[in-house]
């Protein structure tokens, strides 16, 4: 059943009818309600996470009596940041059940949301230079299967077959040895996953409050009890869920926490459009660079993370060089390409490369961060696990391993591996 | 860009001469054997992000070689200074609610 009435849902037969009406019958896609005083459960940060975690608590757990709180606009971090690439094929059980429940979300998610969200299962490849590298990636195909996670391991032959550009003449200084290819896997669009998101929790009584920025948590006797905000002063709630990615540790010190967290710059470009040449997404962590297609036809590049701590939203220039060095020597074709823009978004690194979803030492004060590099892919089941953490106030068998408590208990979930700094 | 002072070289150099290695003046606990795992944990895992002023630990990678620390700010990227092992840094201005 979907939450919109008839008139208000998005159809084949509404575009027609619409572009009839010269597209001026188009209603908003969610309000810009004022907050009320109270609410059960507030949200701070409307990224594809806290969006997504705000339709789940209301279409999964029918809470309806929630804010989600952005300083900034809906989608304008790392959401609408990132290179928007989908896979599931990580190494550890914890790990690989986490991310390939959110792959199942992704495959069903246009329809959940009745929004299209370009979910395009072209594939995913990651590459290996050394034979160390095709010996890992052998281990991790082997344990994606285990878990029932597609995933093959190619060789350089089986590479240029589905990437024709890519030189594996084995010339190069980091010659492509092999990869391994995971079909499931693939690339969406990460505006429309923000937007869509948005609009389906809006549709069920969710309040979305932009430019609203959270200044402190108020917590009385080790117990969270609402925010202060600086542009609507203190909204109360009974629990609450931080979901800023980047900016998580700002937030865990407004409440006297403290977080095994790191905030680093990550960068990517994208060139101006050109004809259709790569219908897949290239990576490689050896190399530190990873690239896809837009439909629009732009090449969309990813590069590695700056080694120091920083909250600026740009990177370095060593990075680009580096990071095009990269590309080039995987597609020399592209080098008279332009690139048109570049931009960096503020990644929460743990020490093990694995998120954060978690209680805190504050009752009923809520985190779910240290998604690093690699957030958007887990955005819808991010979003689902943290609504059943923060409905139920305990975690879930998929949650549990990824509480605060590890950094002390030592119960560590060291995806370096398979997270590395491609995503 | 960074242009970073190498204390050790006495001289200023692109960024890309050097490594970020983390957050500065961090003791390794006299008596591992001792800690709980809460004090062994959070000398393993739990580092300061200040969005703000900070002291940062670098390595003049292609240069000397030699580890040295940073006083940067990681909101504005500004560098305030940069001083040699053992010695300690005071911001100059009474901003430094971030200090250790």
């Amino acid at each position: 059943m979907s939450v919109f009435p008839k008139k208000r849902r998005f159809s084949g037969l509404g575009l027609v009818k619409q572009a009839l009406k010269h597209q001026e019958g188009w209603q908003r896609m969610w309000r810009s309600p004022a907050p009320r005083e109270h609410y059960d459960i507030i949200v701070v940060g409307a990224g594809g996470h806290g969006l997504a975690t705000a339709h789940y608590l209301a279409s999964v757990h029918s809470q309806a009596k929630v804010a989600v709180l952005e300083k900034g606009w809906l989608g304008g971090g790392n959401t609408g940041r990132n290179t928007t690439i989908v896979r599931s094929n990580y190494l550890w059980d914890e790990a690989a059940r986490l991310y390939e429940h959110a792959m199942k979300l992704w495959e069903g998610l246009s329809q959940d949301l009745n929004y299209n969200v370009m979910f395009s299962q072209r594939g995913v490849m990651n590459l290996g230079h050394t034979l160390q590298d095709m010996r890992d990636i052998q281990r991790r195909v082997n344990a994606n299967r285990l878990n029932g996670i597609d995933g093959e391991v190619l060789n350089a032959r089986q590479c240029k077959q589905i990437v024709p550009i890519m030189d594996t003449s084995g010339r190069t200084r980091y010659p492509v040895l092999g990869a391994s290819w995971q079909p499931r896997a693939g690339v969406a669009r990460h505006d429309a996953v923000a937007w869509g998101y948005a609009r389906a929790a809006d549709a069920r009584g969710v309040d979305i409050i932009q430019q609203c920025e959270v200044i402190d948590i108020v917590v009385e006797n080790g117990c969270a009890v609402g925010v202060e905000t600086r542009q609507h002063g203190r909204i109360r709630a009974d629990r609450i869920g931080c979901v800023a990615a980047g900016n998580s540790g700002v937030l865990a010190s407004m409440a006297g926490i403290e977080l095994p967290i790191e905030s680093h710059p990550l960068q990517a470009f994208v060139s101006e459009p050109i004809k259709p040449i790569l219908d897949t997404v290239v990576m490689s962590n050896a190399v530190h660079g990873y690239m896809s297609q837009s439909d629009k036809g732009d090449l969309v590049i990813g590069a590695g993370i700056d080694s120091y701590v920083g909250y600026g939203q740009r990177g370095s220039y060593p990075v680009i060089e580096h990071t095009m060095q990269a590309i080039l020597e995987l597609f020399p074709c592209v080098s008279r390409v332009h690139m048109n823009r570049q931009w960096g978004g503020i990644v929460d690194t743990t020490p093990d490369a694995c998120p954060i979803i978690s209680k805190t030492p504050i009752e009923n004060l809520f985190f779910n961060c240290g998604w690093g590099t690699g957030g958007f892919k887990a955005t819808p089941g991010s979003g689902h696990v943290f609504a059943d953490l923060l409905a139920n106030g305990e975690p879930n068998e998929l949650t549990a391993p990824f509480a605060l408590d590890r950094f002390h208990s030592g119960a560590l979930i060291d995806e370096h591996g398979a997270a590395g700094v491609a995503h | 860009m960074f242009l970073i002072h190498c204390p050790y070289c006495g001289e200023d150099r692109e960024e890309e001469e050097f490594h970020a290695a983390g957050e500065a003046h961090i003791a390794r606990p006299l008596d591992p054997d001792a800690c709980s795992d809460e004090e062994w944990g959070n000398y393993l895992y739990f580092r300061r992000n200040p969005r703000g002023l900070h002291r940062e630990l670098w390595v003049h990678v292609a240069g000397c070689g030699k580890y040295f620390n940073i006083a940067r700010d990681t909101a504005s990227y500004q560098i305030h200074g940069s001083y040699r092992i053992g010695e300690r840094f005071t911001w100059s201005d009474a901003e430094d609610s971030a200090a250790p």
